[in-house]
């Protein structure tokens, strides 16, 4: 073991003289912490609407006053007609279109009923959802304060009041943020070791080092350790960017946080070094490891909810390792977990870890 | 040299699917000897050199190195020999120094050592400017030159060069077969491919391949004799024209 000095030191002094890599360490982090929870929300906002007022009456132009005043809502336009309408849609300028009938404000004052018809665009399914769902909101409110002025004891359904446990003002970013950690992990501790040793492949630096008495363990920790420590600084830095730039940090304990992060960090710097050893250039590792890390980010629960795909899928996901970490990173964050609770997490992921280890040193052959 | 056999090759066979990269090839080298390994490309030299040095293993046949079954006990082959491969292969973006450092302490040279080592072998080589410098910013013919120093830089028993002066200008072959000269003194056996019949004439002995096999094998005064040719390019022409292997 006492050629891995010599090794670390040289892989070291390689990482650093690469002068871009040091940069996308501390930018990367940076960058996508600013950005990212700000962006990749789930909430629907500022959608554009038209609204067909047939009626043209003092009820209907005090709806149509509500509904553009509402936070979700631009009035984009007034239309006269439905295929003027139709064509601000098919135009991709509005995703909604309200039409109120001409006899609203008549069947409202005589039948205390009457109609409003909504078209979505439901290309992005959520977004049309949602923005139904708030239109039906607001039209209900509506209903209710015109009620309520004309003195009718109002026949109010039972009112639902949740209470939102861990993330009480049901904010993406605290969801957010402890994913990117290890989306960002996945990404450099999952691509730069793979493409450090097909390199010294395509170099042939590679051949002087297999013709040299050096262990198979020595040479792969020396290509490890180095994105470990790269890892660990990610995960330290990331936190600190998250509680300074958002003030979220860990409901549970920094440590788990760490620990989780290490087992983590092992097996995906494995399963790197093991699609290395099976590549011959640069092109196969990034293609195979791009291909693993796509598929892997998506099924993880990082970005659409695991809970929300076909049971066959959810089970397919227990061999995806970033689903234990982005789990773990999540309940760790908002519900602070401890340790017991997140065994079920903890356990797949070393057993992961300790078969890829086993597999990037195993195919790490000196001799063809 | 001395009559003690470093190298002994019995039938070393390297077969990729049908293709029979090296057929059947036996051949002893004596300590202390320079062996010329001749053959036109594609004869499978570098293949029976790989064999050798424990990077590929054997289809059929046996070779010991430096007393080790190639097969069997690789790893000890490799503390016992050097190796300087067709491609280079010193890190470009390691200093000169780094680089005789780490592949000092990889075969157990303290950095003390190493460090004392590389001052007398650049003042050796008249480089000692050059020692902080970049390796990738170095003229082809000096990391040949550092290239071979560092292949014998831990005392090999023996070194494989695979067409070390490739490239290289004939003045900087001429000092490169002089460091070749000086390691062979000091006791190292020199096991070198080459495609220049200049260089196998500074051979003590040759072998030629010829797809695959080993057509002829004597010192170069012999070789020239049997072939009846003036230089060992007539030799090596008259047997490797025979060749049936296209590139």
């Amino acid at each position: 073991m006492k050629a891995l000095k010599y090794l670390l030191v040289k892989e070291y002094k390689q990482m650093f003289r690469n002068y871009l890599l040091p940069i996308i360490f501390v930018l990367l982090p940076v960058a996508m912490m600013n950005m990212v929870p700000r962006i990749a929300t789930q909430e629907v906002k500022n959608l554009n609407m038209a609204v067909i007022d047939c009626d043209h009456s003092s009820l209907s132009s005090r709806l149509t006053h509500k509904l553009a005043s509402s936070e979700y809502f631009n009035l984009y336009a007034t239309c006269d007609n439905y295929e003027q309408a139709y064509d601000l849609l098919e135009r991709g300028d509005i995703d909604f279109i309200i039409t109120i009938n001409d006899d609203f404000e008549k069947e409202l004052y005589r039948t205390g009923d009457t109609r409003i018809h909504i078209d979505a665009n439901a290309v992005n399914g959520m977004k049309g959802g949602l923005g139904c769902n708030y239109l039906t909101q607001i039209v209900m409110q509506y209903a209710q304060e015109l009620n309520a002025e004309a003195g009718l004891s109002t026949k109010r359904p039972a009112t639902i009041e949740p209470r939102y446990l861990y993330n009480s003002s049901l904010d993406y970013k605290p969801y957010m943020a402890p994913a990117l950690i290890s989306m960002m992990l996945t990404l450099l501790v999952g691509f730069l070791p793979a493409l450090n040793v097909v390199s010294e492949k395509e170099r042939g630096t590679i051949e002087q080092i297999n013709v040299t008495p050096i262990g198979r363990i020595e040479f792969i920790l020396s290509k490890m350790i180095p994105y470990w420590s790269v890892g660990l600084f990610i995960v330290g830095f990331s936190m600190i960017l998250a509680w300074k730039i958002h003030g979220i940090v860990p409901a549970g304990s920094i440590w788990l946080v760490f620990l989780f992060n290490i087992v983590y960090i092992l097996t995906i710097s494995s399963l790197a070094l093991t699609v290395s050893n099976y590549s011959e250039n640069m092109r196969q590792a990034a293609m195979v490891m791009f291909f693993f890390i796509i598929i892997f980010i998506l099924t993880s629960g990082l970005i659409s909810p695991l809970s929300a795909m076909p049971h066959w899928a959810q089970e397919a996901t227990r061999i995806n390792p970033v689903r234990y970490i982005a789990t773990a990173m999540r309940d760790i964050y908002l519900k602070g977990s401890t340790f017991s609770q997140l065994i079920s997490q903890f356990i797949p992921l070393c057993i992961y870890s300790i078969i890829s280890s086993i597999w990037a040193i195993a195919s790490y052959q000196k001799k063809e | 040299m001395t009559d003690k056999i470093v190298i002994k090759a019995e039938g070393l066979t390297k077969q990729f699917g049908k293709f029979i990269a090296t057929n059947h090839i036996s051949f002893e080298v004596h300590e202390g000897e320079i062996f010329g390994f001749l053959g036109a490309n594609g004869a499978g030299k570098t293949t029976a050199m790989r064999m050798l040095c424990g990077l590929s293993h054997p289809s059929d046949g046996r070779a010991s190195v430096a007393g080790y079954d190639i097969a069997t006990q690789a790893e000890e082959v490799k503390r016992h020999i050097g190796y300087m491969s067709q491609k280079f292969s010193l890190y470009d973006d390691l200093t000169v120094e780094e680089n005789f450092t780490l592949f000092g302490g990889i075969y157990g040279i303290s950095r003390q050592k190493a460090k004392e080592k590389t001052t007398s072998l650049l003042t050796e080589l008249g480089f000692e400017s050059e020692r902080k410098t970049m390796v990738r910013s170095l003229p082809l013919g000096w990391k040949q030159k550092l290239a071979f120093s560092l292949a014998i830089f831990h005392n090999p028993h023996i070194v494989f060069l695979d067409e070390p002066t490739g490239g290289v200008d004939p003045v900087t072959r001429r000092q490169f077969w002089e460091l070749i000269y000086r390691a062979a003194d000091r006791g190292i056996t020199v096991f070198v491919t080459t495609h220049y019949m200049d260089e196998a004439e500074y051979c003590d002995r040759v072998s030629i391949m010829v797809d695959g096999k080993i057509e002829a094998l004597d010192t170069p005064a012999n070789l020239k004799r049997q072939f009846g040719g003036a230089s060992m390019y007539d030799v090596f022409y008259a047997l490797a024209r025979t060749a049936k292997r296209v590139d």
